[in-house]
């Protein structure tokens, strides 16, 4: 990333007006058009039929969750929002969406700090495990969740953590890890150095400068990284279904398979739950999109 | 000799002293993440493996012992199952990945130009990758659902007929699901790539474009060879991820109709938590494992990754 920065720097830097070439502004207009000015239509009728693909199925969910029971229309009209009191209560998804809270903000906290601390370590300093550590890191993700299931039940029923949060929030902070510290130290790397060694020289402490120096800097970073580990988790069905069995504990991703396991189908319901699930997501994501894109081409690709 | 060693090693320690840091700093902030990852992966793994050597099965408590590579024979030569079921695997993941890179390097050249509308645009065509296999189940079981799904608005034009369900049919279950995973898989890919689309200067497409190269040839030229490495690498992290994702098909066919859906973790997941047979679990577990590390250096080597450019 260093290098992709220093070589747009340089580029940027070439004054283009000092371009000996006579007619500028064709050249210009040329050059424009061949990697701008692509036609318009060429643009817009791909994305409008990817558009329609994408939203059509949020717009079905929509729907059935806004419709009333036995209507066939696609026009939801009347708005009833029985389903949506239907799933809240009767079926708990008031309490799934309390416990997927939970559990979601437990595990990006978690993933955050455990993580800055590792990336710091990685970015920052020489030392001796530091290059098995990263292959560890990287190792890790080839392991899949699901072929853990069984010695991670077998952990958590030693600490006696069957069937509380904790277990979940757990699991879900150790499988955010690698990729959350690999990325960090990206972007802590992209930091320059010479920042923090000028507020040590003014007699911050190196935790001090840290927080005074590196941290707002990785703002948006740390936002991808703790957004990613809240999607995550709120989405993840595995862990909860396995280690929760009690009703009251699930999550509600678990809550949702059982709308779909159900013998008779109350699609309406289901769709309703499947709003519920979307929400806290979809408003996450409205929030970081930007950030998303300039916190992946800082972190992953580059780091 | 020693001396030598000290010698070499004074100007590190010199650079390190500047930050004021005791030696165990590092080690300090690495533990918390270290011991995690020990006791939550290293030691889950090391047990699989010895698990894999043992035979565990909850109900059957009287066969329980060292089992030497029993498993292994079984799953071989005895399990009919396996051969499918890793067959159905690796078409779920060539043709998952093949279609989410295509469509996903499409997409992001799309929204990476510039156009009335790109925030809005992005912000939706993105917006399936904040959503999880179980709500992608959920969205597209109301979508396949054979009397109020889309199959009968489709009859009702003259497309198709009333009352199929894709879902159930040997013959469509595979698309029905590579299109619903499709749906929030191709986000993912198109956020990988247009990061990376990003930090292409905008000065060598000037540049070929004076020497006249069309805009296929700036494509294949430059737009491509910048993205070597973020495609090698995240099409990598995706098909270990399709590999390994159960949510969408546990959810969605449960490995149905008669099987054919059924990846080898979905299948070890029916062994080991609805079949109680840890050990063959474990095994069958230690096979993808060994598949998985296989393929990927198989693959960074074919593709030459950080190699010469």
């Amino acid at each position: 990333m260093t290098a992709a920065l220093a070589e747009k720097g340089t580029h940027a830097r070439v004054p283009a007006p000092d371009d000996p070439t006579p007619p500028a502004p064709a050249r210009k207009a040329r050059g424009e058009r061949a990697f701008d000015d692509v036609p318009r239509w060429q643009i817009y009728v791909p994305l409008g039929i990817y558009l329609l693909f994408t939203l059509v199925p949020f717009y079905w969910m929509l729907l059935f969750a806004v419709r009333p029971a036995g209507s066939t229309s696609l026009v939801p009209w009347p708005l009833t929002f029985e389903h949506f009191h239907k799933v809240w209560n009767e079926r708990s998804f008031g309490v799934f969406f309390q416990n997927s809270m939970l559990v979601g903000l437990a595990t990006l906290v978690a993933t955050t700090l455990v993580a800055l601390a590792g990336g710091y370590a990685l970015a920052r300093f020489d030392f001796r495990v530091k290059n098995g550590f990263m292959l560890a890191l990287l190792c890790s993700q080839f392991i899949p969740g699901a072929l853990m299931l069984v010695p991670l039940f077998e952990i958590f029923r030693n600490m006696q953590m069957i069937n509380s949060l904790g277990s979940v929030i757990i699991a879900e902070t150790v499988f955010q890890l690698p990729l959350s510290m690999i990325l960090i130290s990206g972007f802590i790397k992209n930091v320059p150095v010479s920042l923090e060694e000028a507020a040590w020289v003014d007699g911050c402490s190196r935790f001090r400068a840290f927080c005074a120096v590196v941290l707002p800097l990785l703002r948006p970073g740390l936002i991808a990284v703790g957004s990613f580990a809240f999607v995550h988790s709120w989405n993840h069905f595995l862990f909860a279904l396995m280690f929760l069995s009690e009703q009251d504990k699930q999550t509600i991703p678990v809550g949702l398979n059982t709308l779909i396991g159900a013998d008779s189908v109350d699609l309406g319901a289901l769709a309703a739950g499947g709003v519920i699930a979307a929400v806290p997501v979809v408003i996450v994501f409205a929030f970081i999109q930007k950030w998303l894109i300039t916190g992946f081409s800082a972190g992953a690709v580059k780091g | 000799m020693a001396q030598a060693a000290a010698v070499a090693k004074q100007p590190r320690a010199g650079r390190r002293r500047t930050g004021a840091a005791p030696r165990r700093l590092p080690y300090l902030l690495i533990a918390p993440a270290g011991l995690l990852m020990l006791g939550f992966i290293a030691y889950p793994v090391l047990s699989v493996f010895y698990y894999s050597l043992q035979h565990y099965n909850v109900t059957k408590p009287w066969k329980n012992g060292y089992a030497g590579l029993d498993n292994f024979t079984r799953i071989f030569t005895e399990d009919p199952l396996f051969w499918s079921t890793l067959g159905f695997s690796a078409k779920w993941v060539v043709v998952q990945v093949g279609l989410q890179l295509a469509l996903g390097l499409v997409l992001a050249l799309l929204v990476n130009q510039t156009f009335v509308g790109r925030a809005l645009a992005r912000a939706l065509v993105f917006s399936p990758w904040a959503v999880s296999g179980v709500l992608t189940t959920t969205i597209w079981m109301l979508l396949y659902n054979p009397s109020t799904g889309m199959s009968r608005y489709l009859a009702d034009i003259g497309i198709g007929s009333y009352g199929t369900s894709v879902l159930s049919d040997t013959g469509t279950v595979f698309w029905a699901a590579v299109v619903a995973e499709l749906w929030r898989g191709v986000p993912f890919f198109a956020i990988l790539i247009l990061a990376d689309l990003q930090s292409i200067p905008k000065d060598l497409y000037e540049a070929a474009s004076v020497d006249g190269a069309g805009r296929m040839r700036q494509f294949f030229h430059i737009t491509l060879p910048h993205l070597k490495d973020a495609i090698i690498l995240s099409t990598l992290l995706r098909a270990v991820w399709e590999f390994n994702n159960v949510d969408l098909l546990y959810t969605l066919t449960g490995g149905g109709p008669a099987g054919v859906t059924t990846t080898l973790p979905l299948m070890i997941a029916n062994t080991g938590i609805e079949g109680h047979d840890f050990g063959y679990a474990s095994a069958l577990t230690t096979v993808a494992f060994v598949i998985l590390l296989f393929c990927s250096i198989l693959y960074l080597r074919l593709s030459k990754f950080g190699g010469d450019r």
